[in-house]
């Protein structure tokens, strides 16, 4: 989609896309008055408005989306109810427990418990996201560093209890789908930009 | 006056109602249909195959709605009102004859209910007589909207029934006869003995009176939404607002049938292929209504004013006299 804005210049001059609007000066007099009367009356403007709508009729090109059985696509950064991913090869959730979305959240609505298991792996043993509190802005996307928090295309959170959308377990890649290859990367927020590894430069640590 | 004909007449009475009111019901979900294919949407879709029972419900919900009488409303006006309305509606219907007379083993049947010699004085009448459901619904109902709706239903009404006469009268007097059936064997002789042709003048003003007389969207200034909410209907719920509904669109039926009567050759020589031709024509005037209210903005009640008066008065009197001396000579 390559939308282009008409408007780049909004002054008013002789290049920008504003004109004014032609319009005639009211008649004051009687007789200008009833001439402009019989010009409107028998100029068709009426039969114009008919022909439109008919026209829009015979055509039939309906814009309704009927929206329970049919959804518009929403875009890739949308940000919607959250999910935490898994690794592709070993299945291991992708979080490592760092703690920095917890710190991050603006609102405040980010809760984490970890511990160490018996492989010294740090993992996650609660995590839950209070949804009446958050604000969807996606910085908790933002900073993970291992991709591990994405924001989902669930936008449909009408439920008896909110909670219910935040469950740790729901929110992870089951592990069926994840052996069938449909985890999908998020490609929105966060995410790591195509061809970046290109202008990965070594850091300059001496100034 | 024998036990036939009051059985004869009360059955059709009671199928006129039955259908008129089903149409009415119908009439709506027609309305919202073309209304939403002509702005590109798809209508009311839910409710059965192509949300046909959206009528239906609608019918179940406006009878099951409490029927709420506001404080400090004149109660037994306000609650006759909308029965005003719906009866002189269905009243006016009787002098139409829908259906040219057919024979059913043996038996001889008039579809009109009353063939009296002064047919359109009587629907007309009638018709005028519907002002009062607007008029006392909005008095009555202690609300300023409404107030302001029912002042203006009867500027309105008032003012385009002289449109209605006048203009009547050029083709009335060609005929020489108030009955329908009187006029639709008028040109009964085909397409070029319709009335349209002598008098094409008469039959765009009632056109447009009748819009008025309906209160239709050019002239919907009556229950105009955007300024005074549903005028005479903003108090009213259920059933109540219902009969209003039905009226209106019972209406909107009748004076299709007049004006494809009296100007469009009605049902001809009284074939079958005339009768559909007449239930054509009705189809048509009845779907103008609804185009027009896709199409066309309303007008404001001066200028309604203005071109009853001003306009389309003048040229019915200077219609009517233009005939006269024609037919003198």
């Amino acid at each position: 989609m390559n939308h282009e804005e008409p408007f780049t210049n909004r002054n008013v001059s002789e290049s920008s896309a504003y004109y004014y609007v032609d319009i005639e000066t009211y008649p004051t007099a009687g007789w200008d008055k009833f001439k402009q009367v019989v010009k409107r009356t028998f100029n068709g403007e009426l039969f114009v408005g008919l022909w439109v709508v008919l026209r829009e009729m015979i055509k039939f090109d309906i814009h309704t989306v009927q929206y329970p059985l049919e959804k518009l696509p929403i875009g890739p950064r949308y940000r919607a109810v959250h999910k935490l991913l898994r690794l592709w090869e070993s299945g291991y959730e992708r979080c490592i427990g760092c703690g920095l979305c917890e710190k991050i959240c603006i609102s405040d609505c980010i809760r984490m418990d970890t511990r160490i298991d018996e492989n010294s792996r740090k993992e996650v043993t609660e995590y839950s996201i209070n949804l009446g509190r958050c604000i969807f802005c996606g910085y908790c996307a933002e900073v993970c560093p291992e991709l591990a928090i994405v924001h989902g295309q669930r936008y449909e959170n009408a439920s008896e209890q909110r909670a219910h959308f935040v469950i740790k377990d729901d929110m992870l890649t089951p592990l069926d789908l994840l052996k069938a290859g449909e985890q999908a990367e998020y490609p929105g927020f966060g995410a790591i930009i195509p061809g970046s590894d290109a202008s990965v430069k070594k850091t300059p640590l001496a100034y | 006056m024998d036990v036939a004909f009051i059985i004869e007449t009360i059955v059709k009475i009671v199928v006129i109602l039955l259908v008129f009111s089903a149409l009415a019901g119908l009439g709506t979900y027609f309305e919202r249909k073309v209304l939403a294919f002509m702005q590109r949407r798809l209508g009311p879709m839910h409710v059965g195959p192509f949300g046909l029972l959206q009528v239906a419900a609608d019918g179940i919900k406006l009878f099951t709605k409490e029927d709420i009488i506001p404080q400090n409303v004149v109660k037994s006006i306000f609650k006759i009102a909308p029965v005003i309305t719906a009866a002189t509606a269905f009243m006016a219907s009787a002098a139409i004859p829908f259906w040219p007379q057919f024979t059913v083993m043996g038996y001889t049947v008039h579809p009109i209910v009353a063939d009296i010699n002064v047919g359109i004085l009587y629907v007309l009448g009638v018709m005028a007589i519907g002002l009062y459901g607007p008029l006392l619904g909005g008095m009555a109902s202690a609300n300023k909207w409404s107030l302001i709706s029912a002042a203006r239903s009867a500027a309105v009404f008032i003012s385009y029934e002289v449109i209605t006469g006048l203009s009547l009268l050029a083709p009335l007097m060609m005929v020489g006869s108030l009955s329908l059936i009187d006029i639709n064997n008028y040109q009964a002789g085909g397409i070029t003995n319709w009335i349209v042709w002598s008098q094409p003048v008469a039959f765009i003003l009632f056109w447009i009176a009748a819009f008025a007389e309906t209160g239709r969207t050019p002239f919907h200034l009556v229950a105009n939404d955007h300024e005074i909410i549903d005028g005479f209907g903003t108090e009213y719920s259920g059933m109540r607002w219902g009969l209003f509904f039905i009226g209106e669109y019972a209406n909107m039926f009748f004076i299709s049938f007049v004006i494809a009567i009296i100007f469009l050759g009605g049902f001809g020589d009284g074939t079958i292929a005339g009768a559909i031709q007449l239930l054509l024509k009705v189809a048509f005037f009845f779907f103008f209504f609804l185009w027009t209210r896709a199409a066309w903005p309303d007008v404001r009640p001066d200028q309604l004013m203005w071109l009853c008066w001003k306009v389309l008065m003048p040229i019915a009197v200077i219609n009517i006299v233009i005939t006269g001396i024609v037919m003198m000579f």
